[in-house]
């Protein structure tokens, strides 16, 4: 339940957040998130990483589905010399991820060392 | 322990960002360009995307509705004038901004700031030719007239009106993907974008290939290596015109027969030269009532320049209330450039007249601040360029000014040359003042032949052949812009500029501007070739391509009842006159029994070419590979010796010579004991050529269209924002002037029929994103020789079916 909601609001906040501010916002996100709501290291790993992946996969899938891919066309063949859009959505969700992913470990480790005497478990 | 976990993942999870944001490690900073709020992914347009749109911007008058019709094509309605300017610069911003920055950032010598040290040449070339120094100059021209002021003033402020209106994600692809930023809009950019059509349509020349040939070959030799006139030209102004005697004779500076017509000297005075492509070519003609079948006249233009991505040309309508024009026009500058307004139709063809020539400067010392001029020292006035090199320290460059110009060429900066030790400045009209926006202004506006004459008389340079037509009948043409009077030879090569006697006399007046009205013929044309023959009182150079218009004259003298389907097929017209002209030498001087039975195949083939250079002809490969063959067995002994830039005679100078005399002294190998004839070097290179012939049949690309293949490069040559591999027809000779990267980049059509009926299409599509659909939307149909009705749009059409989108603009 716990991993739900932090993906949820890391979800919603992540795309408030690049409204207005700098993408890398998606990393203050994911560490806020997972100060707040406890959970162990490697699952706010995983719940940042599945958030960001599951919110830039289809913001850039829905992007470029109602582009029929052009752009993805040719920027898939700038960036990974091959013609596939579905990579290039792939990359994206991955990268989105990763830096969530990381950000929220690292706001898990904070909260364990800083703000929470006992590791729990 | 428990710090060190984190402070490792908090330290990774920065650098991570640090990473993804910047170039410091990767090629591209991939987490901004793929996040899908701010990167790439916000230039992926929805392919129904809606336009429209309401604005409100300080500085507009009145109001204005712009109605986008479903080639994204817009048409302004506004109330004001300068409110249409404003918006045109809107919009020229809205769909290519990136684009007309770029262009004005290269002619201004500034590439270097964006994509880093490779420009730097070209930043040095431009700066040193004075590119700056001539837009400055033509701004001043520009802003001193209220008119073309307060119109330049507008289309800034309506560029800059959307430059304001951009985000991190909204700015256009490029400059994500190359991380800058667009600068302000200003009005010398715009002068910076004219200079660069300048710089494209007028500088070319071959005034260091020609010293270098005059140097290598005796005089007899280069008078037959580069005659002044052919038998096969047809000039723009009929021959049977008599002209006036010259009001300017400028005269040769005495002793320019031992100085200046020095041959074989044996000097090599540059190597590898950088210059825009001669085959910026194009066709124009205009058709009389009485040869048109509707009794309307019929204006026809297609200009053949660079094809690229994003296109040069943005097609528009403009409608105030004092006047209509519908037509394309240059992202980078106000008004429509070539079209048809409620009256009248104009559209241009370059002069290719020799208008930069350079002159030798002896300096007193290597500062460069005296040159010896009239027996005593001058001091120059010196320029300093610094030019901002991305991710390097600037660059910081003197140029020294004498009275001929820049000096563009000394011992700082040889361009791609081998240094010679000398230094050369250039004389180029460009650098004079001008207003060519005046020109647009007023042909905008123009209701007859005399407000033509009016709006022509500004164009100084380039020199364009001005093609007009009217609905109350007149068509007209006229070889205009700004011409310096040369004696026989002058500027053909580097010129002495230790005094005045080698210096441009004076410009050939106004009223001498070769020109035909309502000629008897019914007809008007220009294909670039010599706007006169011989009879013309002064010096025009040597080289004009002369094959288009030999056949375009011919094909129009020959036409009754013309039709605009008859002007497609003429513009889209794939015959070769040169072909027509040199494959029957071919065929006669080939010796049969020679060829293999391979050999005899092409031989049949190129027998039953019928000199169209379709895409999928065979005969027009073989042709042409002969040809360059026969050419090189022709002359590559003569050149054995000679520098790489020593000028190689024009390809209908061999023509013309062999049509005429089949013992032409060159065709003899100089390193043989016997003496060649044509028929053993015709021979020789139509089996050279079969080699050739075969291997391309195995890969392939044997068809014309794949062997010369045509390509619409991106601006910044990224492949995939290319297109590739068109298979088209056409060639250089042709009317449908098709070369590998240059091509017709506009086919208009203009039936001024009461109700102006006009068709065009251009190679790309009204979007400069490349993540629109509208980006290259037009190229298949441009390929195919389709053409688009192009809708000069009443106010009252606004509930059509054909209008998108509306876009609504108010002041504050």
């Amino acid at each position: 339940m716990k991993f739900l909601v932090s993906v949820l609001i890391t979800i919603l906040l992540s795309f408030g957040a690049c409204l207005y501010l700098p993408w890398w916002s998606i990393a203050l996100v994911a560490f806020i998130v997972s100060v707040l709501i406890p959970q162990k290291a490697w699952i706010s790993f995983i719940s940042g990483f599945v958030s960001l992946f599951l919110l830039w996969y289809f913001l850039s899938f829905w992007i470029s589905a109602n582009n029929e891919n052009i752009l993805a066309h040719r920027i898939s063949l700038l960036f990974l010399k091959s013609d596939s859009p579905y990579y290039l959505i792939l990359l994206t969700a991955f990268i989105g991820a990763i830096v969530a992913g990381f950000s929220a470990l690292s706001g898990s480790l904070f909260r364990f060392t800083f703000l929470n005497k006992k590791l729990k478990d | 322990m428990r710090y060190l976990y984190f402070v490792l993942s908090f330290l990774f999870s920065i650098s991570l960002c640090l990473i993804l944001d910047t170039r410091l490690l990767l090629p591209a900073p991939l987490g901004k360009l793929l996040s899908p709020q701010h990167g790439i992914w916000q230039n992926a347009e929805s392919v129904t995307e809606d336009f429209s749109a309401n604005f409100n911007f300080e500085g507009l008058e009145g109001k204005a509705d712009v109605f986008f019709d479903d080639r994204m094509v817009p048409h302004i309605f506004a109330e004001r004038e300068n409110d249409a300017y404003f918006i045109q610069g809107f919009l020229h911003a809205k769909f290519r901004l990136w684009q007309m920055e770029f262009q004005t950032l290269a002619a201004a010598g500034r590439a270097s700031e964006v994509v880093g040290e490779i420009a730097l040449n070209h930043d040095r070339e431009f700066r040193r030719l004075g590119m700056v120094y001539a837009a400055e100059n033509s701004l001043k021209e520009i802003e001193s007239d209220s008119k073309t002021k307060s119109v330049c003033d507008a289309y800034t402020s309506g560029v800059n009106a959307y430059i304001s209106t951009l985000t991190n994600s909204t700015l256009p692809l490029e400059y994500k993907l190359l991380g800058y930023m667009p600068e302000k809009w200003n009005n010398l950019k715009t002068s910076l974008f004219l200079k660069y059509m300048s710089y494209d349509l007028s500088a070319y020349e071959n005034d260091f290939e020609m010293t270098n040939a005059k140097n290598y070959f005796e005089k007899n030799d280069f008078d037959l290596l580069f005659p002044l006139m052919q038998d096969s030209l047809r000039p723009i102004v009929s021959s049977s015109t008599v002209f006036s005697p010259a009001k300017v004779l400028p005269k040769a500076p005495p002793f320019a027969d031992s100085l200046y017509f020095n041959f074989l000297k044996q000097v090599t005075e540059a190597e590898e030269i950088y210059k825009p492509d001669p085959a910026n070519g194009s066709n124009n003609w205009a058709v009389a009532p009485k040869k048109t079948r509707a009794g309307a006249p019929i204006l026809c233009n297609d200009p053949h320049l660079g094809l690229n991505l994003p296109s040069l040309w943005y097609e528009m309508q403009i409608s105030v209330p004092s006047f209509n024009v519908y037509g394309v026009s240059f992202p980078g500058a106000p008004s429509v450039i070539i079209g048809f307004n409620d009256s009248c139709a104009f559209g241009f063809t370059n002069g290719g007249r020799d208008v930069r020539d350079y002159y030798e400067i002896k300096f007193k010392d290597k500062t460069k601040s005296e040159y010896w001029f009239d027996n005593k020292w001058i001091p120059t006035t010196r320029r300093v360029e610094r030019i901002k090199i991305a991710g390097k320290p600037d660059f910081i460059d003197t140029v020294a000014y004498t009275q001929f110009g820049p000096v563009m060429y000394d011992n700082s900066f040889s361009g791609k040359y081998i240094n010679s030790g000398k230094n050369y400045a250039v004389r180029w009209t460009a650098h004079d003042k001008s207003n060519e926006l005046k020109l647009f202004y007023l042909l905008d506006r123009s209701q007859n032949y005399n407000d033509y004459l009016e709006a022509i008389k500004y164009l100084k340079t380039p020199g364009q052949n001005c093609v007009f037509a009217c609905k109350n009948g007149d068509i007209a043409i006229r070889a205009q812009g700004k011409f310096p009077a040369k004696w026989k030879g002058q500027g053909d090569f580097i010129m002495p500029g230790f005094d005045n006697s080698y210096a441009w006399q004076g410009m050939i007046p106004e009223e001498e501007t070769p020109f035909e009205h309502n000629p008897s013929s019914g007809f008007v044309s220009s294909a670039n070739q010599r706007p006169v023959d011989s009879t013309y009182p002064y010096y025009l150079g040597r080289e004009y391509p002369m094959y288009r218009g030999f056949y375009l004259n011919r094909a129009l003298s020959s036409m009754q009842g013309v039709t605009v389907r008859n002007m497609m097929s003429l513009q889209m017209s794939n015959y070769d006159a040169f072909a027509e002209m040199a494959v029957p030498i071919i065929l006669k001087n080939l010796n049969q029994s020679q060829l293999n039975k391979n050999e005899f195949g092409y031989f049949q083939e190129l027998q039953s070419w019928k000199f169209n250079t379709e895409a999928n002809s065979i005969g027009a490969t073989i042709f042409d590979i002969t040809w360059k063959k026969f050419y090189n067995n022709v002359f590559n002994d003569e050149y054995t010796d000679a520098s790489k830039e020593t000028l190689r005679p024009f390809q209908s100078t061999l023509l013309e010579a062999v049509l005429k005399d089949s013992n032409y002294k060159f065709i003899d190998n100089i390193f043989t004991d016997s003496v060649e004839n044509l028929r053993q070097i015709i021979t020789q290179s139509f089996r050279n050529a079969t080699v050739e012939c075969m291997k391309l049949e195995m890969e392939n690309r044997i068809a014309w269209g794949r062997y010369r293949n045509t390509q619409i490069s991106n601006l910044l040559k990224l492949p995939s924002f290319s297109k590739k591999d068109l298979f088209v027809g056409g060639g250089e000779n042709a009317l449908n002037a098709m070369k590998s990267d240059h091509g017709p980049s506009w086919r208009m059509i203009v039936n001024l029929t009461p109700v102006t009926e006009a068709y065009g299409i251009y190679p790309g599509g009204q979007s400069g994103n490349p993540g629109s659909r509208y980006y290259d939307n037009c190229i298949d149909n441009w390929s195919k020789g389709k053409y688009y009705q192009l809708w000069m749009m009443k106010v009252y059409e606004q509930n059509d079916l054909r209008v998108l989108h509306k876009m609504h603009f108010e002041g504050i």
